[in-house]
């Protein structure tokens, strides 16, 4: 009789369908996974650490490298834990460009992800089509903040600067067009016989796995828990904001695709209200410990230069205490815990990743498929190493 | 606030002894507990029919170096019954180990092996604890406030034998 015997096989760290330097250990019976280790940890930078040596300014560009396709949202969930921390009022019409923002931002975010997620399955068209729009996105970061990929725009208590002129046109033109680009991703995709083969019935976790494995954003919502940070917990006056939580239903591939893809015509519409309904108000706090006073008044006021060296030199101080603040990014809950001891910088800065959790859950929906949708599932996933080996 | 109370309340009730300290900042409750009952608080939150606390958003460790108990390991959970958030936290020595939560969320899995990698809390019953974010055979923890920022090896730069 013949004998039968387990193959294992490495997958990663550099293979182009783990989005990153994902290194995957499967153990397989013939083509079907009876095992999969993910490795983590190729990418670590010690974010948590570095933090730990920074004032709290310093912290924010470490932020947008963390899921470089995210970068606002990054920023929004840092700034968010330390005004919570300091208990600091944020204007208006700041709050109101930090949503704006960030939803354009999960737009380019849920882009990335869609080209390269049909890429990885074999359709090379889409993502020439997602990569142009995403480049609008990119050009108005480009002229809002100054950066494309980390704008760090947001600060402690507000943003950066204003819009500049001329750019409410232009997103109001990519507001217009987009919702016409989304038909156009899914005259290829939604009703494709291969993409439905691929992503349909693949994959799948269940709405109490999902919850018990931590899983959240858009692959929970896949498995039809209707649960989003913006609805549970409003930050950023999301509460003033008319918008729906799409869900799947049974957990899928394809139903974290769908989600996804009603997701951005959410993000769309919110943009859209965001810009109808700009608030006209000062875009920082004027609360003297985290804002650089006026630039004139630094070149003819004693004081405020000494208040303008100190807080560039030292940073500010916060109180004693800890809080945890966490917004809705693309991937899911990005959450930061601060505990502070009352210094300039944070005791322990703690990043709580959404794609660390969802990689977790990885092992759980692949045990028992073909190897070959590890690669969707992976994809559907939405997975930044970044974010994961902080 | 009435199911926040509610909730401290239970536990309050349940585990009279158990319960070192209840602080609010912020609008954020932080229940520190005794280390040796965290599996049996953590499985009542969990199932505890008016609570469900079924969804552990994190779960991470804090070093408090030089102080005795050296570090605190928190569990931030939240329940979608009662949309709320709850912090608990227990103190663990150095070398002391933790009954591990996994059993009851399978979410604490690798948040478990990460605090083990970076703190150096060994947590008992946990099927796979290995190094998670750094390789095996590294040596050190780096969170920890005695590790320095650089690295220990930062000017020994490794040069490997042709």
């Amino acid at each position: 009789m013949a004998e039968t015997q387990l193959m294992t096989i490495n997958m990663g760290p550099q293979h182009p369908a783990t989005h990153g330097v994902l290194r995957l250990v499967l153990e397989l019976d013939g083509e079907i996974i009876v095992k999969a280790i993910p490795h983590i940890g190729h990418l670590h930078r010690g974010v948590e650490k570095l933090a730990e040596a920074k004032t709290y300014h310093q912290v924010i560009p470490l932020t947008d490298r963390l899921d470089y396709t995210n970068a606002m949202g990054n920023n929004l969930a840092y700034v968010l834990a330390v005004e919570k921390l300091l208990g600091i009022e944020v204007p208006k019409r700041a709050q109101y460009l930090r949503v704006m923002m960030a939803e354009l931002q999960r737009i380019a975010a849920h882009l990335i992800w869609l080209g390269t997620h049909v890429l990885d399955i074999g359709a090379t068209t889409p993502i020439f089509y997602t990569f142009r729009e995403r480049e609008d996105v990119l050009r108005i970061f480009e002229e809002v903040a100054g950066g494309r990929l980390t704008p760090t725009y947001l600060r402690i208590g507000g943003v950066a600067k204003d819009l500049p002129d001329g750019i409410t046109e232009k997103i109001r033109t990519f507001i217009q067009n987009f919702p016409e680009h989304v038909k156009e991703y899914e005259t290829l995709l939604t009703q494709n016989v291969i993409w439905l083969k691929r992503t349909k019935e693949v994959g799948i976790i269940s709405k109490d796995n999902a919850i018990n494995w931590g899983v959240t954003g858009p692959t929970l919502r896949g498995s039809g828990v209707k649960w989003d940070v913006r609805k549970a917990f409003p930050y950023s006056s999301y509460e003033e904001f008319d918008f729906d939580i799409p869900i799947g239903s049974v957990g899928d591939v394809y139903d974290r695709y769908y989600v996804r893809l009603r997701e951005m015509e959410w993000s769309n519409a919110i943009v859209k209200q965001a810009l109808e309904r700009l608030p006209k108000e000062p875009i920082l706090t004027d609360d003297p410990r985290v804002v650089l006073p006026n630039k004139e008044m630094v070149l003819s006021d004693i004081a405020s230069l000494i208040h303008q060296f100190k807080i560039v030199s030292e940073g500010f101080t916060a109180p004693e205490g800890e809080v945890y603040a966490s917004v809705e990014a693309a991937k899911g809950e990005l959450g930061f815990y601060i505990v502070s001891d009352g210094s300039n910088h944070p005791f322990r800065l703690r990043i709580r990743p959404p794609s660390f959790l969802n990689l977790g859950a990885l092992p759980k929906m692949i045990e028992g498929s073909l190897i070959a949708d590890v690669v969707s599932t992976i994809g559907s996933i939405d997975i930044v190493l970044g974010e994961i080996d902080r | 606030m009435i199911e926040i109370n509610s909730a401290v309340e239970k536990l309050r009730e349940k585990f009279q002894a158990s319960i070192l300290e209840v602080k609010t900042f912020r609008g954020e409750i932080t229940v520190t507990v005794m280390k040796r009952d965290i599996y049996e608080i953590c499985k009542f939150l969990h199932s505890d029919p008016d609570l469900q606390y079924h969804f552990l958003t994190d779960l991470c460790g804090v070093d408090f170096f030089p102080q005795t108990p050296r570090f605190e390991v928190v569990y931030l959970l939240y329940s979608f019954k009662i949309n709320h958030r709850l912090r608990v936290k227990i103190r663990v020595e150095e070398g002391e180990s933790v009954l591990s939560v996994e059993s009851i969320w399978k979410a604490a899995n690798w948040l478990e092996r990460e605090a083990y990698d970076l703190f150096g809390i060994s947590f008992e019953n946990h099927p796979d604890l290995r190094r998670i974010l750094l390789w095996d055979g590294y040596e050190g923890h780096p969170l920890r406030k005695d590790f320095p920022v650089e690295g220990p090896d930062f000017d020994k730069p490794f040069i490997p034998e042709v």
